[in-house]
């Protein structure tokens, strides 16, 4: 038995650290510890409920927006206010660039590396290459030229010495399995995201003023609606905004999923490799009708238990008895002890690091190892992300999710139960990125037609000053980030927050063991998975990454005097 | 300070020569970074010049308490061609975000830079450093964050502070500060130390901070709390195309009201546009698209020190201890609004010249408030 740490685990958002017990070329068992916090919750305590979106937002940059959105979600739940059509329209188009812009960058920017062997693209045959990018593509870019030329920058980048990022990746590494034409154009459309995100992230820019973290409003959206002034949203904003969706969609159907189907079937072993739990578990979103109309989401909410796509829970996040958490092996303690798990609006905690001290080598894994806590639905353990969305929407018989799901399954000529897998995991985010670039276009549409009709309201503003707010209110907000399920809870007492939760989708995922020593989602991934050179754990990286850690997000605490949230009642 | 480096490494020029730009290209991003940097058209030639003949920059960018935004922010500068060469030319040989290493391997390679360019690289730090419970809010690799930039900063040349979190510790930092978030300048006091507040940064102006320091061989001129003057020496105020609205007295009451549909200035709801400095009036984001007044939502001064604590966002600055202004503000509004006889609009722009005189002079006197003018 080997005992093996990759800390810092790269290409992500955020502080992880795997430790592994590795045995016959196999990891026997995995452990995952976020190791930074930052205490966000607590600083949010006694502050204007209407702020709250710009401080959760700094929860993360990476997957910007979503905390902001979960949080005026839940603002507005608390007050009783109504959003106007185009605020909801304009918040469900941002969420779309935003999913399919961190879905792009996470393919070839965090995840790629861990496939594409950037070194073995110097011996690729530049007219071959053309001929693979043309039989699997239109996209314009793939001439002879172009990836002759890109590869002279290649070699001339590697002869230098100087690496830069790419230095001491594992190349050469036998589990890379890619013809060097595929990793040629593994690199072209690396350079090329990279260009591309920066565009499509402009649609926050007109919206919100900025990216990263553009701005948010309780009630609507600050961007006016103004046909016919400058200072507004009128034809050339908006147009702008189409242009970018309609880019972007091109780029997903064009670059992202192409690619995809061209490096998949060389790792189809990883079809097999890095399934996990098998529950999966959504709250769904981006409505036709108002984030109150759950009925007429996209993403359609619900649980899946142990691979069973003939049957979808229900959940409830109002309930004292579906989302619970629990720190039997987080650095916090409960009042109530080590064991027992407490719904968001009931948690009382402490944080408490009984870690080793400072530099160590291993940690104590028999004791506390993360500042995460760990959620549980109804006492399961369940993944979120892309997976459990395209999966939830498969197994409620969505015709959209049936389509590219099955049609990627024959693309590859694989069975349905590769889905349960470090590549299905992968694969399902491509796709989600495919439906979300179509949604986005819809949601574009329905805006203009909207302000065509005459409907130029933005805001709701006749609850916005805190003087006609109830004494006492309490709201839940929720979105689906791009790494999953996320929802806030906000308690607002005397006009202002009396407590503030999140539990977020890596929090899910990465978290450690509960009371009953049973593994979360990325632990229970990478049992069984092989490690061919524990000096070179690249395949640890493989099934992490198909997660797209995010441990910024993951790592909070609640309350630490606990004092108002045992007069909480559920809603 | 910026002494010349072993001749082995290329400079910027043939780099971009190397990597297929023309003259022109190269031409392009020069003209590009002078106009960030505030300079005249000659200067786009000492611009040139620095990169064809300065050497290339290892950069180690470490992250700590932080949510990525800054990076995230970087690789949104504008021109590919700052992307695309800065940042592989700048030899960014460490940082966790983008790396291809992870673990042993990555820690070896900020190592092999340390020991190699002792003396000669860039730190650049994004995240401020929690110094409670002896530093074990944040560990990489099994240290903790204090212990690696103590061990980082030893042999950088500078450190350039990313954000607002390593500037002035941004969020985590806001009260209680529970982790006891410290910014950068506070724990390392014998290195240069370059500001680049906001939350994040303007990507070209984190772009224009690097090349600054390539073009010149000097730190860019700090202002009195270390900031780049080049990109926030101006108030939002001062820059934003709404502010003659505001000298008319011509004001957002409420969100999305006739007003705001109007774009007039949005003091009332809560901007601190007259209290920050930053180069969002003048470079706009994310390609000159907007930024956040020209969007319809107030600056929330996220560049400025303690912004997290400056009272709420949506109350306007008088009630935040900011100037005395809003009664003035008020009166003028419904003036303004009111008629539209132009003796008495007149009127009103007299009042707000009088006033923006009072403003110049309390931040001249650093005064609080016109109040406390009137005291003395």
């Amino acid at each position: 038995m080997t005992r093996i740490v990759v800390d810092p685990i790269t290409r992500i958002e955020g502080h992880l650290r795997i430790e592994a017990e590795i045995k016959n070329g196999k990891i026997e068992e995995a452990y995952s510890s976020g190791t930074m916090v930052r205490l966000i919750e607590e600083i949010l305590r006694g502050r204007d409920p209407r702020d709250a979106w710009a401080f959760v937002g700094r929860v993360c940059g990476v997957c910007t927006t979503v905390h902001s959105l979960a949080s005026i979600r839940a603002v507005e739940d608390a007050l009783d206010i109504h959003v106007p059509p185009n605020a909801e329209l304009v918040r469900n188009i941002m969420f779309c660039a935003q999913n399919v812009q961190d879905h792009v960058i996470h393919f070839y920017h965090l995840h790629a590396l861990d496939w594409v062997d950037i070194v073995s693209a110097l011996k690729a045959d530049p007219k071959k290459t053309s001929e693979i990018a043309q039989s699997i593509s239109n996209w314009p870019k793939s001439s002879p030229g172009y990836f002759s030329d890109l590869q002279k920058r290649l070699i001339k980048f590697v002869e230098s010495g100087q690496l830069g990022i790419f230095a001491n990746g594992y190349w050469g590494h036998p589990a890379y399995k890619l013809p060097a034409e595929i990793n040629l154009i593994g690199v072209a459309h690396y350079l090329e995201a990279l260009e591309w995100q920066k565009e499509i992230a402009k649609v926050h820019t007109i919206f919100g003023g900025k990216n990263p973290h553009p701005n948010f409003l309780v009630g609507g959206m600050a961007c006016a609606i103004a046909i016919d002034d400058s200072s507004g949203l009128n034809a050339e904003r908006l147009a702008l905004v189409g242009k970018l969706l309609r880019d972007a969609k091109t780029f997903v159907e064009q670059v992202y999923i192409p690619d995809l189907l061209a490096i998949a079937p060389y790792y189809l072993d990883w079809g097999a490799i890095g399934g996990g739990l098998g529950n999966f578990m959504a709250y769904g979103d981006l409505s036709t009708s108002g984030y109150r109309d759950v009925a007429n989401y996209k993403f359609p909410a619900g649980v899946i238990l142990d691979k069973d796509l003939s049957k979808v829970h229900e959940v409830d996040l109002r309930s004292d008895n579906e989302v619970e958490e629990y720190i039997t092996n987080s650095w916090y303690e409960y009042a109530g002890g080590n064991d027992v798990g407490l719904h968001p609006w009931k948690g009382e905690t402490k944080l408490k690091y009984t870690g080793p001290k400072p530099p160590f080598d291993f940690l104590n894994t028999e004791d506390k190892y993360s500042y995460l806590k760990t959620p549980r639905w109804k006492g399961h353990a369940v993944e979120v992300g892309p997976l459990a969305r395209m999966l939830v929407g498969y197994a409620s018989g969505r015709p959209d999710f049936k389509e590219v799901v099955d049609g990627a399954l024959k693309a590859l000529n694989v069975p349905a139960t590769a889905l349960f897998s470090t590549l299905g995991r992968t694969a399902a985010r491509g796709l989600e990125a495919q439906l979300v670039a179509g949604w986005g276009l819809e949601f574009y549409d329905q805006l203009l037609a909207n302000i065509r009709n005459g409907d130029t309201r933005m805001a709701a503003t006749d609850k916005f000053r805190p003087e006609t707010w109830p004494k006492k209110s309490m709201g839940v907000g929720h979105t689906e980030a791009p790494r999953g399920a996320l929802a806030h809870w906000i308690v607002i007492e005397d006009q202002k927050i009396a407590n503030y939760q999140l539990v977020v989708p890596s929090t899910w995922n990465a978290s450690p063991r509960d009371k009953e020593g049973k593994s979360s989602a990325y632990e229970a991934a990478l049992k069984d998975t092989p490690v061919h050179d524990v000096n070179q754990p690249l395949e640890i990286l493989r099934t992490v990454h198909s997660f797209d850690p995010c441990l910024a997000c993951a790592v909070h605490l609640y309350d630490e005097e606990g004092k108002h949230v045992n007069q909480v009642k559920v809603l | 300070m910026f002494t010349e480096a072993p001749a082995k490494r290329k400079t910027y020029y043939e780099e971009l020569q190397d990597k297929g730009y023309s003259r022109r290209d190269f031409m392009k991003f020069c003209t590009m970074m002078a106009a960030y940097m505030g300079l005249q058209t000659s200067g786009v030639a000492q611009v040139a010049e620095a990169l064809k003949t300065k050497p290339r920059l290892p950069v180690i960018w470490l992250h700590f308490q932080e949510c990525t935004c800054c990076s995230e922010s970087f690789i949104r500068s504008s021109h590919p061609i700052v992307a695309d060469i800065i940042l592989d030319k700048i030899s960014l040989d460490y940082t966790e975000t983008l790396m291809a290493a992870a673990g042993h391997q990555a820690e070896e390679a900020m190592h092999k830079t340390m020991k190699e360019h002792y003396g000669e690289y860039v730190l650049c730090v994004e995240g401020s450093v929690p110094t409670g419970a002896d530093g074990v809010y944040c560990l990489i690799g099994g240290k903790s964050s204090l212990d690696i930039l103590h061990e980082a900063a030893a042999g950088a040349k500078a450190i350039i502070c990313w954000g607002s979190c390593a500037s002035n510790g941004c969020v985590q930092s806001a009260k209680p500060n529970p982790t006891r978030a410290t910014p950068i300048h506070k724990i390392i006091k014998n290195k240069p130390i370059i500001k680049v507040p906001g939350c994040p940064p303007i990507g070209e102006v984190m772009a224009g901070t690097i090349v600054h320091i390539l073009t010149f061989g000097t730190l860019p001129a700090l202002d009195g709390i270390g900031r780049p003057k080049a990109f926030y020496s101006k108030r939002v105020h001062d820059s934003c195309y709404r502010r003659p609205y505001y000298d008319a007295g011509l004001y957002v009451e409420t969100f999305d009201d006739e007003n705001a549909k109007r774009g007039y200035c949005l003091y009332k709801v809560g901007c601190k546009g007259p209290s920050t400095y930053n180069a969002c009036g003048v470079m706009r984001w994310n390609a000159g698209v907007s930024f956040p007044i020209q969007s319809g939502h107030g600056c929330f001064g996220c560049s400025e020190e303690s912004f997290w604590d400056n009272g709420p966002i949506y109350e306007r600055m008088a009630t935040a201890g900011g100037f005395g202004i809003e009664a003035n503000a008020d009166t003028v509004g419904k003036v303004a609004l009111g008629v539209t006889a132009a003796g008495i609009a007149a009127h009103a722009v007299v009042t707000n010249l009088r006033k923006g005189k009072n403003i110049d002079k309390i931040i001249a006197e650093g005064k609080q408030s016109e109040h406390e003018l009137n005291e003395d």
